[in-house]
This record gives C-alpha cells, sequence and structure tokens, in this order.
C-alpha cells in the first residue's frame, strides 16, 4: 500500500529499544529510540504494531510514561495474561529490536507546561502512566502548578515508579501524593484496603473553588466513578478530563461509587485500548491499554 | 456492563491517519439527543470489526470507523457537525 507521504500524515515508523526496568512483576517500562519523533505532550500516547512472520499484525495503543526528550520514547507496558502483544513486548522484547509505532496522538487527555490551574490526577491501575508523563513533565519545565495525585492500586508491590514518585514526593515541591490500596496495605497504614471513595477523594484532591484541572485514568469503571464523584463534589464536568482502559484485568480496582460490573480493573495502562482494525485481525486481550487493556 | 467500552481517546491514532488535525479534542454533536462535547469523551466500543462511537448521554451511534485493507470507511452520520479548534 504505497501512501503519498504528506507533512502532518501519521506514519508508522521503526522504533528500538534501548533500555528497559521492571516496575513490577508485571509491567515493565521500554526505552524507545525513534528516529525522527516530533515530540509529544504529557498524555498523549502512541500505537504499537506488531507483526507475525505469517503476516498477521496485532496493535495497541500504549501512553507515553515521560515527557518529550529528543528522540526517546518510553512507555510502560503492563502485561495482559494472554494477550497478543503486551507479553511479547514485557518478556521477549530486547534491547536493539524493532517495533512498528506510529504517534503522537490524542489531543484532549493533555497537560501542557503553560497551564496555570491546579491540577488533580487520579490514577487507577496502570492509568498512572499518562499521569506520571504530567508529573515528569512538571518538574522538567519548571512549573510551579500545585499537582495532587492520587494513584489507587491493588497492593503496594502495583505501585510503578515507586522509588521515584516517593522521591517527587518529597522533593518535587508542589507535588502530593496520595495512595489507596483496595486489596493489601503497607504494614502500619492507616486503614484497611478500601476503594476510593468520596472521602478520600475530597481529601486528598482540591476543593471545586480553585477550578483544578482532574486528570483521570484507569479502568473505564474506575474512571467513571471517580469522575461522578469528582462532579458530585462540585467540579465542573469540563474540568474533568478523562481516559480510560476499557475492559481489564489488572491491578486497580473500582472505586466505591463505582457502577462497574468487572472488579478487575485493568493494569494496564499501557494495555490501554486495544484498537482492532478488520485488517489487523482480532484483539484478543481484553484491553485496557491505557490500551490492551490500554493509558 | 461498563469496562466493554473504552473512550474517544482512542480513535486518536486511527483518525489521526486520516485527518491532518487531531479530531479527539474536537466538539462533537449527537444527531439523536443534541448533546455536544469532545470527541474524546465519546464511548467507544472496539470489540466489533471497526470501532463503533456512542454518544455518552443516549448511547446513540454518532459516529463509525472501519479500516480496510486499502481504504477507511468513516461514517459519521450520527454527528450534527465536528468544531474543530484551530
Amino acid at each position: 500500500m504505497a501512501r503519498t507521504a504528506l507533512p502532518g500524515r501519521l506514519t508508522w515508523r521503526v522504533a528500538r529499544l534501548i533500555e528497559a526496568r521492571d516496575e513490577t512483576p508485571t509491567a515493565r517500562t521500554l526505552v524507545l529510540d525513534v528516529p525522527g519523533w516530533p515530540g509529544h505532550l504529557a498524555g498523549q500516547h502512541v500505537d504499537v504494531r506488531l507483526t507475525a512472520d505469517d503476516g498477521y499484525t496485532a496493535q495497541r495503543s500504549y501512553s507515553i510514561a515521560a515527557p518529550a526528550d529528543g528522540d526517546r520514547v518510553e512507555l510502560t507496558v503492563q502485561r495482559v495474561p494472554d494477550g497478543e502483544v503486551s507479553p511479547y513486548l514485557t518478556e521477549v522484547f530486547s534491547k536493539g529490536d524493532p517495533v512498528e509505532m506510529r504517534g503522537p496522538v490524542g489531543g484532549w487527555f493533555v497537560w501542557r507546561p503553560a497551564d496555570t490551574a491546579p491540577v488533580l490526577l487520579v490514577a487507577g491501575g496502570s492509568g498512572i502512566v499518562p499521569l506520571m508523563a504530567m508529573v515528569r513533565a512538571r518538574r522538567a519545565a519548571g512549573s510551579r502548578v500545585p499537582f495532587r495525585l492520587i494513584y489507587s492500586v491493588r497492593t503496594p508491590s502495583d505501585v510503578y515508579y515507586a522509588d521515584e514518585l516517593r522521591r517527587r514526593a518529597r522533593d518535587d515541591g508542589g507535588l502530593d501524593v496520595t495512595y489507596a490500596y483496595t486489596r493489601a496495605v503497607p504494614e502500619g497504614w492507616r486503614e484497611p484496603p478500601r476503594r476510593l471513595g468520596v472521602a478520600a477523594v475530597n481529601t486528598a484532591g482540591w476543593p471545586p473553588d480553585l477550578e483544578p484541572a482532574c486528570f483521570v485514568c484507569g479502568p473505564t469503571g474506575f474512571v467513571e466513578a471517580v469522575a461522578d464523584i469528582l462532579v458530585a463534589l462540585g467540579h465542573d464536568p469540563r474540568r474533568v478530563r478523562t481516559e480510560r482502559f476499557g475492559p481489564t484485568a489488572g491491578p486497580a480496582e473500582s472505586p466505591t461509587a463505582s457502577t462497574a460490573e468487572s472488579p478487575e480493573a485493568n493494569p494496564a495502562s499501557a494495555a490501554k485500548r486495544p484498537t482492532a482494525s478488520p485488517t489487523e485481525g482480532p484483539t484478543a486481550e481484553p484491553a485496557p491499554g491505557p490500551k490492551e487493556a490500554r493509558p | 456492563m461498563t469496562d466493554l467500552y473504552t473512550d474517544g481517546n482512542a480513535l486518536a491514532g486511527p483518525l489521526r491517519e486520516i485527518f491532518a488535525v487531531d479530531v479527539t479534542a474536537a466538539t462533537s454533536q449527537c444527531a439523536s439527543c443534541g448533546q455536544a462535547g469532545p470527541v474524546a469523551t465519546l464511548r467507544v466500543y472496539d470489540h466489533a470489526p471497526g470501532l463503533v462511537a456512542r454518544c455518552p448521554g443516549c448511547e446513540e451511534v454518532v459516529l463509525r470507523l472501519v479500516r480496510g485493507p486499502s481504504a477507511a470507511w468513516l461514517d459519521m452520520r450520527g454527528a450534527v457537525f465536528l468544531r474543530v479548534p484551530l
């Protein structure tokens, strides 16, 4: 399929792995070199495509985990059991290996360093990935905009970027980080495991009067419950931006107010949304993803 | 059943393949109920062949996109307009 290369047209590029870091036993950060990368905004994502020897292709969306840095693009991928793409990316994909990537895409769920409103970030499981890009972009740009991050995970071992978040909560002036554990808590934690509810969001978030920009990312049920909570607390729905991974199975769980039937929220931010197109074969993954399950 | 869908953010790549601008940040108005909002907030069902985006207000189909081997089919009969920030 020859395509005319028009400027601005989204095209596939070849990315190569230059470094990988394990974030949890099932999530891995991939640092890729993408020659000619045009740069991106915190919150944007990419589509990744794998092609088998027989020509079969599978495509997933993954949130970018770090702000623009030349040709480097960082993704964090949550392994989805029985997935078509994430097991390869988290277990097989090695330094120097190529993968097809296109992006950056998405212009709505983004934070720009020039923005001046206080920011509330609410992450469910792997939904932390695009929000971490915002936290990192804030520091990289020297922004003094106050940030609050509420991070819901199943257990302490499911926390991505754990050391870095601990360090940033101490060193990045104006960044507050609060955790909600839904299945198991650290020793000496102040309360038993519980889903994120109205009281916690009210306490750890911003008063609506401050008109904060709210970004919520995670499995669909989690996102909708948190968005409902924010609106109920008085936040203008237009200031609540959401990104859903879709169905999933993973570390995040639906908050208390959730009407979701699937309590297994998806970890995969990475695995956000599998975007299947007819030519690309079925997507077997339950998708989150920020996109294999997507995020 | 909320986890059966994702949202319009997932349309970013597939639509960016067709349009020169990001359409997910554009505002669309539902032809069925009149609700307007960012394309990124539509409910997207991606398990069928192609992508089906429904109005979060009334659940009617706003947009459908199918990518074939040599062409993309975009059905927007459910949208009154797209307002694209420029």
